[in-house]
């Protein structure tokens, strides 16, 4: 669902939008906008004027002037409505789960149906096979395949079971097999479905450190045209010079930067909105602000650089081994060894031409299992000890030193970062196995684009430093912390914080949430615990730690976006101010007439076609709000170079043949 | 535009590059309590002696709001001080002349404009002020009000500089070290330069000079109407006085206020064209040495380098305009037969010729000096227009010692500001994140000046007392008033010579012009000094915002062009601009 992407020029959502702006038209609401508020002051103004007209201006160009006053608002309130539009349309969906499921509460041993909003917190229910789990909550009994697609677009289901960091469960999510006991661990209305439709409505946005900073130079920007605007009626009075109501409020209007104001709130929803296409949910616009600002990337070794667990990927016989003997004694060894390493020699071995065997064939065999002290695994089968383990390990089980080829395969492995097992039958030394790190591809040319714009990675690993060291390399990361405990990370955050940095980490377990709520951007995985979830300000829905670096570059993009329309809205004015002020001017002093650079045709038409393109660049801009300027990751001076390139000097040069063309529009139609 | 004039910008061009590195080494030792200089073994026994007398040691620390607080208590008290001089001048030493008290609001004014380093004079020196008045009462505020600007901006610089901190400098300290190891010596060097050069410097009454023909004067009566008539001179009187050492401070101080009312025009303060050289460089000097400085102190010498490129671009540009206006002169006089050659010579001593006029003109208001060496009211409108520009960006083209950097900084915090995020963070300058509290600070700034001119100038211009005063009717009229508020609140001191400023109404709100200006920037400047020394630094990496190169440099000067000029433009239009194309269309003068 939150996967499903709505096509920028949605029909029903247009629609919705076209009669948000007249709502938001409500001077209470606009007024958290300045520039806006001013704005619609402005063509209240007019429209009053209109019905008062102390001659002046024609009828018609006041009209036409106030007409457009009022469509720069709307346009605004439609460039907002539009990005909340486009959340609404994902909530909608949500909310429709929500409202039909029935909940069996339990208490007291019996079980009651209720509505699922009348849950509360730390009451239990049970849910069963094929039912709609009602609310977040936390397994305390039994295990299931829960289908989660509602909430992540993933089709396939996954498996939740009470204890460890697997136990929470989403309410909305559906219960494929079996039955659970869950304990509710949100307060009513503020369960994870709640919150999810909360953010991408917009509902409850609050305004980004960064947005009131800028809101407050938009707002002195606008108190200072204001001010020009009213000194310059008494300059003219000196001059002779009686300017007109509409006239001073045009240029008003084209002069407050109500390009970047009207679409300043639709930046920064469609900031959070990319974000949910990317199936992330940040829990405010200021975490996706902060993902543009993080310089240091703290990343798990385990499932987001590597593909997860260690694989077998190579037997080196000891001499006069056969291949064949080896890859024999290293499956057997690893016939009772659940874990993925062990699984993963088995399917080696099939390599080498052996069948599968099952336990289950050799009842006379008595299966070792890994522990601690050994640190080995085996079989012990007609006699035979067949053991596999670090080679410390073995070295002490065959009571001897192994032949020199043994010792440098282990070296080489060792060397290259990858795990090497030995194995040995009694005292004789088989072989060694190497166990690999499988690094994910396409990460080191990632890695190398954000060195580029300055962010630094770091990988963390409970490995030793040489394996650490060699997957560092080969995923091209800048940093590593080998040998680390779980604490570890929290040490690590703080010190790169303490330096000034801005740090991003993914997690999932209890012992990650301390990290993710210390770290500026903690993005938590959706399949992870409900203490990690609390704990971040991110959470994927594709519990997919590679996406960390998606997130930074949608932050850094709706920065950009918004650095690049302020930019563009500001260089406007010079063009607006070139058609205005001659256009003034002229009827008193003719001889002004050479600065009139655009050869516009007249004043009228001239101050009209400036406040018509003030109105409809807000609009022409839309798209670009909601899609975000395209995102290169390119170090800072080059962005900067090519950012200012196009929006500053395009804003500087587009208003001129803009104004101009809206010149020779109406005045061919003949509006003026 | 000729060889000669090129010739010239580029030595002065090279001067100006060329000292910046010595003088913003020195600067960075002077305004450094722990460093030291060459001239510690004779000034550090004096300094010390200063910081026993007071009391406090060159240790103390002052946050930036008793740092702030120190500044305007000194401010209002030095202030007062000269205003009781001036009214009091009949009865202290050091009059010859005998001249009596100055008047309560003329007193004011004048005190002001002292003190907030703007130096208008609506008065002549040569007959309101005594010697005493013009030694202590005005200039001690050359240097002392030249010192609080480079206090300031030294302040601001550390609060860049510095990373959790809680102080940025002391005051007293930066006034003491600032007179004594820089704004003393430097004068001390160049008023004996300016007396080789011919300067006057003595405490001789006025002297009177006997033509040898007597009567030579032929006055023609004005329309042309009627025979010359005839005039006996009855000599003329020759001003005397401690000239050098004033033209010194006025000029490295960028005070500019004239011991004679001709300023820098008068053959007495500025005698040769190697002492209209060396005062010109001496206006950009110490701002000049201030951007080195300012890439001293936060360890990014291109960044330094970046804020000097700037300013002397625009430095470039705004002058060749000018020069180039005045070269064109006026049309209308070339029709009724004055030779186009030497350019529009009006108001312009024929020693310095247009080049020499311009170049002084561009620099007096570039910086906030407002010494001039030929009367801006007689400039072509774009001429004109290029030194009321100049004083409405801010006077941050170099401008005043310390003013222009940290009026400069507010402008580079203010480009970042709206241009940083482009680079896909949240703003950040020199490691510092701008935040809203910045922005307030430094849009108040910008809000001030500019709330400050508009304001006074709609006032002026719709009021009796404001348009009585005129000379000239007409957009150059309104020139005329915009300029004189322009300059009072950029605290520059040029006037557009027109006005009759010299009466109780325009004493008083020039008056409270130059305090504004001056103060209520000051302000948010410490408060953002304060803000920023307490932020943490976000380490340089290549994510960070370039704050040097060539699109820094563009894109700083864009945001003061268009945040600062155009703000102005619609005022501008009604006055020179209009004024341009009626000299060159119509036959409309003004």
């Amino acid at each position: 669902m939150a996967a499903k992407r709505h096509s920028l020029f949605d029909r029903g959502i247009i629609a919705g939008a076209v009669v948000d702006s007249f709502r938001k038209l409500n001077p209470l609401s606009l007024m958290k906008n300045p520039v806006i508020f001013v704005t619609e002051t402005a063509a209240a103004i007019t429209t009053v004027m209109l019905f008062n007209r102390p001659g002046g201006e024609p009828l018609l160009f006041d009209l036409q002037i106030t007409v457009w006053l009022w469509f720069t608002v709307l346009f605004a309130n439609f460039a907002e409505a539009m990005a909340e539009g486009r959340g609404k349309a994902q909530a909608m969906a949500l909310r429709r789960t929500r409202t039909q499921t029935v909940a069996n509460r339990l208490r007291d041993g019996s079980v009651t149906k209720v509505p699922a909003d009348r849950l509360e917190k730390g009451e239990l229910f049970v849910v069963s096979a094929g039912e709609i789990i009602p609310a977040d909550g936390e397994i305390i009994e039994g295990a299931a395949t829960v289908d989660e697609s509602a909430i992540t677009g993933e089709s396939a289901p996954v498996i939740r079971e009470a204890g460890g960091d697997r136990s929470a469960v989403t309410g909305g999510t559906r219960v494929l097999s079996d039955r659970i006991v869950v304990r509710v661990t949100a307060e009513k209305g503020q369960s994870f479905l709640d919150r999810m439709i909360g953010l991408v409505e917009g509902a409850k946005r609050q305004k980004t450190p960064n947005e009131i900073a800028l809101t407050l130079l938009l707002s002195a920007l606008t108190v200072i045209f204001l001010l020009v605007i009213m000194t310059l009626r008494f300059f003219g009075m000196y001059s002779g010079v009686t300017f007109s109501v509409t006239v001073l409020v045009a240029l008003l209007v084209c002069l407050i930067p109500t390009t970047i104001g009207g679409l300043l709130s639709a930046i920064g929803i469609a900031g959070i909105d990319r974000m949910v296409q990317k199936n992330v949910l940040a829990m405010s616009g200021r975490a996706v602000e902060a993902a543009g600002d993080v310089d240091v990337l703290l990343l798990d070794k385990t499932g987001t650089i590597t593909l997860g667990d260690r694989q077998a990927t190579r037997f080196i016989p000891a001499p006069g081994v056969s291949p064949e003997a080896m890859a024999d004694a290293a499956q057997l060894s690893s016939l009772a060894d659940e874990t993925p390493e062990g699984r993963s020699i088995v399917v080696l071995a099939k390599q080498y031409g052996l069948r599968g065997r099952s336990i289950g064939e050799m009842p006379h065999a008595d299966f070792i299992p890994f522990t601690a002290q050994t640190r080995m695994s085996g079989i012990n089968l007609d006699g035979r000890q067949i053991r596999k383990g670090a080679s410390e390990a073995i070295r002490t089980f065959v009571n001897g030193s192994f032949p020199d080829a043994v010792n440098a395969a282990i070296d080489e492995i060792a060397d290259s970062g990858g795990t090497p097992l030995v194995v040995a039958d009694n005292t004789r030394v088989l072989g060694t196995i190497e166990l690999k790190d499988i690094v994910k591809g396409g990460l080191k040319d990632r890695f190398e684009r954000f060195r580029a714009m300055g962010i630094k990675t770091v990988m963390i690993t409970g490995d030793n430093r040489l394996t650490a060291a060699a997957i560092a390399k080969e995923a091209g990361v800048d940093e590593f912390v080998a040998e680390a405990r779980p604490e570890d990370k929290l040490r690590l955050i703080r010190s790169e914080q303490a330096i000034g940095h801005l740090v991003a980490m993914t997690g999932d377990g209890t012992n990650d949430a301390p990290g993710l709520a210390q770290a500026d951007v903690g993005v938590a995985m959706n399949t992870g615990t409900q203490a990690a979830k609390e704990a971040g300000n991110m959470v994927d829905l594709d519990s997919n730690p590679t996406k960390l670096i998606e997130v930074v570059e949608i932050g850094k993009q709706m920065l950009i976006t918004r650095g690049a329309l302020t930019t563009f809205s500001i260089a406007n004015d010079v063009a607006k101010y070139f058609a205005i002020i001659p256009a003034m001017l002229v009827g008193i002093f003719p001889v002004i007439a050479p600065l009139n650079i655009m050869m516009l045709s007249s004043p009228q038409s001239a101050i009209l076609s400036a406040v018509i393109f003030n109105a409809l660049i807000i609009v022409f801009l839309i798209p670009l709000a909601l899609k975000g300027v395209k995102f290169r990751p390119l170090g800072a001076s080059t962005l900067l170079r090519r950012n200012l390139l196009i929006y500053g000097i395009g804003g500087l040069v587009i208003p001129f043949v803009g104004i101009k063309a809206i010149d020779m529009i109406i005045t061919a139609i003949g509006l003026i | 535009m000729d060889i000669y004039g090129w010739l010239q910008l580029a030595i002065f061009t090279g001067l100006i590059v060329a000292a910046a590195k010595p003088m913003g080494l020195y600067l960075s030792r002077v305004l450094d309590p722990d460093a030291r200089t060459f001239l510690d073994p004779v000034i550090s026994p004096l300094e010390r002696l200063f910081y026993r007398f007071f009391g406090f040691t060159r240790r103390q620390e002052q946050t930036w709001r008793s740092y702030l607080f120190s500044l305007l208590v000194f401010s209002c008290a030095s202030m007062l001080f000269s205003y009781f001089i001036l009214r009091l001048q009949h009865l202290l030493p050091l009059n010859p002349q005998g001249l009596g008290p100055v008047s309560p609001d003329l007193s004011f004014n004048t005190a002001a404009s002292f003190t907030t380093n703007t130096n208008w004079q609506n008065y002549a020196g040569e007959s309101t002020m005594s010697y005493f008045s013009q030694m202590v009462a005005l200039t001690l505020h050359n240097f002392i009000s030249a010192a609080c600007g480079i206090a300031v901006s030294a302040a601001l610089v550390r609060g860049i500089a510095r990373e959790r901190s809680g102080t940025v400098g002391n005051f007293w300290v930066d006034m003491v070290r600032v007179n004594l190891y820089l704004l003393l010596p430097l004068s001390l060097v160049f008023a004996v330069f300016l007396v080789s050069q011919g300067v006057v410097q003595n405490f001789k009454p006025y002297s009177v000079a006997q033509p040898i023909e007597p009567a030579a004067a032929s006055i023609p009566v004005a329309d042309g109407g009627g025979p010359a008539k005839n005039e006996a001179a009855a000599g003329q009187t020759i001003v005397q006085g401690p000239m050098a050492s004033q033209a010194a401070i006025k000029i490295l101080g960028t005070n500019g206020g004239g011991y004679t009312n001709a300023n820098a025009a008068h053959p007495y303060e500025n005698p040769t064209p190697l002492s209209n050289l060396m005062q010109i460089f001496s206006i950009f000097l110490i701002p000049a040495g201030l951007t080195y400085y300012l890439g001293l102190a936060i360890k990014n010498r291109k960044h330094g380098r970046a804020v000097f490129t700037t300013m002397l671009l625009m430095f470039l540009a705004a002058l060749c305009v000018c020069w180039f206006a005045e070269v064109a002169g006026n049309p209308r006089m070339h029709e009724i037969g004055v030779s186009a050659a030497p350019g529009n010579m009006e108001g312009k001593e024929v020693r310095f010729g247009v080049f020499g006029s311009s170049l002084f003109a561009t620099v007096t208001t570039d910086a906030s000096c407002g010494a001039v060496n030929a009367m801006h009211d007689s400039f072509t409108p774009l001429g004109g227009l290029v030194t009321l520009v100049n004083i409405q960006l801010g006077e941050v083209v170099f401008g005043g010692v310390g003013s222009g950097l940290y009026g400069m900084l507010v402008f580079v915090i203010l480009a970042i500001f709206l241009a940083g995020l482009m680079v896909g963070r949240t703003p950040e300058y020199c490691g510092k994140k701008i935040e809203a509290y910045d922005v307030k600070m430094c849009a108040l700034a910008v809000l001030v000046s500019i709330f400050s001119i508009l304001g006074f100038g709609a006032f002026g211009a719709v009021t009796t007392w404001g348009t009585g005063a005129l000379g000239n009717a007409g957009p150059h009229g309104l020139t005329e008033i915009l300029y004189a508020f322009s300059s009072a609140v950029g605290n520059n001191g040029s006037a557009f010579a027109g006005l009759g400023g010299n009466t109780p109404w325009y004493n008083v709100m020039l008056g409270i012009a130059m305090l504004f200006g001056r103060f209520l920037v000051i302000v948010p400047v410490m408060a953002l000094s304060g803000n920023l020394a307490a932020k943490r630094l976000v380490p340089a990496s290549s994510g960070s915002f370039p704050v040097y190169g060539l699109i820094f440099v563009v894109l700083v000067a864009g945001t003061v062009l268009i945040v600062g000029a155009l703000t102005f433009l619609p005022a501008l239009a009604l006055g020179p601009i209009v004024e341009h194309f009626l000299m060159n269309a119509s036959h409309t003068l003004y």
